[in-house]
């Protein structure tokens, strides 16, 4: 991609730079004159998709964004949330898809680099990480050494930053055969009277470039995530970045000690486009120009142009806006972490952006047009046709309820992942309560010196979105609320990150839209915003796209870690309360998918008012202590959800059978809004009798005790069996 | 009680073993930065915490060995200054030959964090005589490096003078003998590599850790 300064602007250039013939005039128009490579360049990744959000950004404007805990919305590096004193949460989640299939070691070591400089350039100290991953079908041959490359990254990254990685996801699907998704989410603590943002206010103030040297990897990064793949793709290889998890946690406590001191105007970190979209955005935000000396920039190769300098996504950089006088203390700091850090540019009055290197202008534009008049497009979309709503009378009953239980158990998306977080370091920072280890709903970690915690999940059912992108995009919101509900924590808002195809096609458009509106319709019936997030489109191979995939990321409060629950916790003897109605759904199930092989049918629809009533009730019954243990009702439906409760507890379960619904949609139907409560018998009447007041649906289903898993009418199996099916499906895929 | 906490870039458990130090002391220990060139006068007890100390480049725990503060600490240590290290500071002491052997990558070549029964081996040696007739104890392990390798009689030597304090029930990471932590033949200096500070709260799952602290403790 070398780039000669006095590169003739032909339409191939342009077109090579992913840039429209139509965006292409805009350029012209607004410089009045014929741009340069560098100008180009410039505008062309902060047009491209990922930095412009272009195709999605009228739709995003929909959500719901604000909220009376609310401190930042969507717009800064990441979201803020006021949890009570002077405490404040910040997180974001992000994808790193592109990269992390081209180069997965790398590509997801980075790509939780990235997330975490989102979160600590706003103040935060980063207290846990999470991640959503997608992967191809088990048996593609790609699929075992992109798990074991996207792991290893991540592990190896936040390991040694010192970060707990909490909790997470993984599907196997062969909808990701050509694209798997890697999405990381940081959550940080701040004070919430000391949130620092990027608007580079005020003139003529020095602009301090710190942490690694600049670079040629990842040129061109946010363009290339920004087109789809084809056979030749691993060709990319050299626009993957590398990673430096030592230099991030160096980073970390500098800026952190910095941030201590009132340096600091100004602060964004070098993610997609680097030096480039940092300094636009700060420039922008500050309403300010902003002029750089390009010779200063610390460089890691020899000859660096001022294209792949401009361009270059190299890791672990930041760049900041330091008040006059003050050069000293934050150089004293930066060299104290022993980090690269020179005064690279100042403010200006004139709006622009104006680059030195040797002793040349380079590059000299506007500001407000490279972020304000970046294209918004209007994508035509089209609907996702409504699947027909299958009735259980016509979906074949399984004749051997265990070999069906154990399949389940055993299968892609239920089995233990174990393999995958233990990986992972889930205890260090000394405040993690509840992580993957317990396979409980959502992670718990205690604020440092408090007994509050925050309760995070992610959560997304693409097999649902397929089917129906509203209902997909309703059901996704509504289980991190749940799964956070089943810990006692008060949900707060969300994180996002949209995966979808390639937007240029209309039906994809239509599930971008499908997924955003109900998304949103979900937040605002919990008043449960959208702070953050992030949008991934071109997810697509040789025309293949992805399943429609909204990831999202949810935090909720524990105000008293007196009052929680876990998945773990029944006891022998205890009764087993369904909390919510099943009516025996297995559209779009994993039921259907294991024992069938069918993947048809419209997924469970989700009944927010019912919804917002049943979690209300059981945070209520968490902190009256009157649950043993909780877990919601997903992905397996009833059975799956005993079972892993079973698995949680060490003891056994029995269920009872439905006398008016069949047996194989009463245990594996995906009815949603339910929740499975382990109660002390003393407790089950007051329950029951409060449900029914509160027109909530509440009904015995069971009971604790004993070795083994019994469902009336189907199945008897000891729990060790299960565990070893449900233990065993990771390592022997990986082994084999 | 004087209490120092060793701080190397990269360190990453120092606030951890800060935290275990103060809950059983009350005091704050001293937070000691890897260029100082001397521990604070009067320090009781050292402290080099987890983590990957200069990023864990060249070997774990190499260049933190060669720091100008851990120069001071093997100096006072020979004097008999009570030192532990845990996960990467097990490492380093394996480094500046306080403590013999060396860790080695994991076994089955991955991180690997979970809890792990422990056997109490010795519970006579200073960092182990509070826990009394208690035969095992519960501490999470979480390392990339934890692989314990000596040759065949450096380790019947340590195994015959009782300075093997703890071994694994289940091992993690195919240490020899299962072989989880040491101390030096003056009883001084100790390493393991499962984390003691990771298991002083009831809400941590587990507060095994506590009396390995108190144990140390109590002996100076």
């Amino acid at each position: 991609m070398a780039k000669s300064p006095d590169m003739k602007i032909t339409p191939e250039v342009i077109a090579e730079h992913g840039l429209s013939k139509d965006e292409y005039k805009i350029i012209l128009d607004r410089l009045g004159r014929e741009p340069n490579i560098n100008e180009l360049g410039i505008f062309s990744v902060m047009w491209s998709e990922h930095c412009s959000y272009k195709s999605s950004r009228r739709h995003l404007g929909k959500f719901l964004t604000t909220g009376k805990r609310v401190i930042q919305g969507p717009g800064e590096n990441a979201g803020v949330i006021d949890i009570d004193g002077d405490d404040a949460i910040i997180f974001k989640m992000e994808s790193h898809n592109h990269p992390s299939y081209i180069e997965p070691y790398q590509g997801a070591a980075t790509g939780v680099g990235g997330i975490m400089r989102d979160v600590f350039t706003m103040g935060a100290r980063p207290i846990a990480l999470m991640n959503a991953l997608r992967f191809g079908d088990p048996s593609h041959p790609k699929t075992k050494s992109l798990v074991t490359g996207v792991v290893a990254g991540i592990g190896g990254y936040g390991n040694c930053v010192g970060v707990p990685t909490v909790g997470g996801e993984t599907n196997f699907d062969k909808g990701y055969n050509g694209n798997i998704l890697v999405n990381a989410m940081c959550v940080g603590l701040a004070d919430k009277n000391k949130v620092f943002y990027s608007a580079a206010k005020g003139v003529g103030n020095p602009i301090f470039y710190v942490g690694s040297k600049t670079g040629r990897d990842g040129i061109h990064g946010a363009t290339m995530a920004s087109a789809e793949f084809d056979d030749d793709s691993e060709e990319k290889r050299p626009t993957v970045q590398v990673g430096d998890p030592f230099t991030e946690k160096l980073l970390i406590e500098a800026c952190l000690e910095l941030m201590n001191t009132d340096a600091i105007i100004a602060i964004q970190d070098m993610g997609a486009a680097g030096l480039t979209s940092s300094s636009v955005e700060m420039a922008d935000k500050g309403g300010v120009g902003i002029t750089l000396n390009l010779d200063v920039v610390p460089q890691r190769e020899t000859n660096m142009t001022p294209y792949e300098m401009m361009l270059s996504e190299s890791q672990e950089r930041m760049l900041m806006v330091i008040k006059p006088g003050k050069e000293k203390l934050a150089l004293d700091i930066f060299n104290k972490w022993e980090l690269d850090v020179a005064e690279i540019g100042i403010t200006t009055d004139t709006g622009r952006l104006t680059l030195k290197h040797k002793g040349k202008i380079v590059c000299d534009i506007p500001v407000a047009p490279l972020a304000d008049d970046a294209p918004n497009l209007d994508r035509p979309f089209i609907k996702t046709e409504p699947r027909d709503v299958l009735n259980a009378e016509d979906i074949i009953e399984t004749q051997d309820y265990n070999d069906a239980l154990k399949r389940i158990m055993a299968s892609p998306d239920i089995a233990s992942k174990r393999w995958i977080w233990e990986q992972y370091d889930r205890h260090v920072m000394g405040d993690t309560v509840d992580s993957s280890q317990s396979g409980g709903d959502a992670a718990i970690v205690r604020i440092h010196g408090t007994n509050k915690a925050v309760a995070i999940t992610t959560d997304v059912t693409p097999r649902y979105c397929l089917a129906d992108p509203y209902e997909g995009g309703k059901q996704c919101v509504a289980e991190t609320w749940r799964n956070l509900t089943c810990v006692g924590a008060d949900p707060i808002a969300i994180t996002d990150c949209l995966n979808f195809g390639n937007p240029e096609r209309p039906e994809i458009m239509g599930q971008l839209v499908g997924c955003i509106e109900g998304m949103d319709e979900a937040c605002r019936a919990f008043d449960y915003p959208v702070v953050s997030g992030n949008v991934s489109l071109y997810n697509e191979t040789n025309g293949q796209a992805i399943p429609p995939t909204p990831a999202v990321g949810g935090v909720g409060l524990i105000p008293d870690l007196a009052y929680f629950a876990k998945i773990k916790g029944a006891k022998d003897g205890d009764t087993l309360i369904m909390i919510g109605e099943t009516e025996g759904w297995l559209g779009a199930s994993v039921y259907l998918k294991e024992i069938l092989r069918r993947e048809d049918g419209a997924p469970p629809p989700v009944n927010l008012s019912a919804e917002k009533l049943n979690g209300d009730y059981i945070r209520r019954l968490i902190r009256n202590r009157r649950v043993n243990a909780v877990h919601d009702c997903s992905d397996g439906g009833f059975a799956v959800t005993a079972v892993e409760l079973a698995f949680a507890s060490n003891i056994g379960v029995h269920l009872k059978g439905s006398n008016h619904i069949p047996g194989h949609a009463w245990y594996f139907g995906e009815d949603q809004g339910r929740y499975l409560i382990s109660v002390e018998e003393n407790s089950v009447n007051p329950i029951l009798s409060t449900a029914q007041g509160l027109g909530i649906h509440a009904e015995v289903v069971g009971s604790v005790g004993g070795e083994t898993v019994r469902g009336d009418n189907a199945f008897d199996l000891p729990l060790s069996t299960l565990r070893s099916a449900h233990e065993r499906w990771l390592p022997d895929l990986m082994d084999s | 009680m004087r209490t120092a906490v060793i701080v190397f870039p990269a360190s990453n458990c120092d606030r951890d073993a800060a935290v275990a130090l103060e809950k059983i002391t009350g005091q704050k220990p001293h937070m000691v930065w890897h260029r100082d060139t001397s521990l604070p006068a009067n320090i009781d007890f050292v402290v080099l915490p987890g983590g990957f100390s200069y990023g864990d480049y060249l070997r774990s725990g190499a260049i933190a060995a060669r720091s100008p503060i851990v120069k001071d600490i093997v100096a006072k240590a020979t004097k008999g200054l009570p030192v532990a290290g845990f996960c990467n500071g097990f490492q380093v002491l394996t480094e500046t030959g306080l403590l013999p052997g060396a860790l080695m990558r994991n076994k089955g070549l991955k991180f690997v964090c979970r809890p792990e029964t422990l056997k109490i081996v010795n519970s006579k040696s200073r960092f182990t005589k509070r826990y009394g007739d208690k035969k095992e104890v519960v501490f999470p392990v979480a390392h990339h490096d934890g692989n314990y390798f000596a040759d065949e009689a450096t380790l019947n030597m340590l195994e015959k003078d009782g300075r093997v304090i703890f071994k694994y029930a289940d091992n993690p990471n195919g240490s020899a003998r299962d072989i989880a932590g040491i101390c030096n033949k003056a009883g001084n200096v100790f390493g393991m590599m499962p984390h003691p500070e990771r298991a002083i709260d009831p809400l941590h799952g587990g507060t095994d850790g506590i009396e390995l602290f108190k144990s140390i403790l109590g002996a100076i």
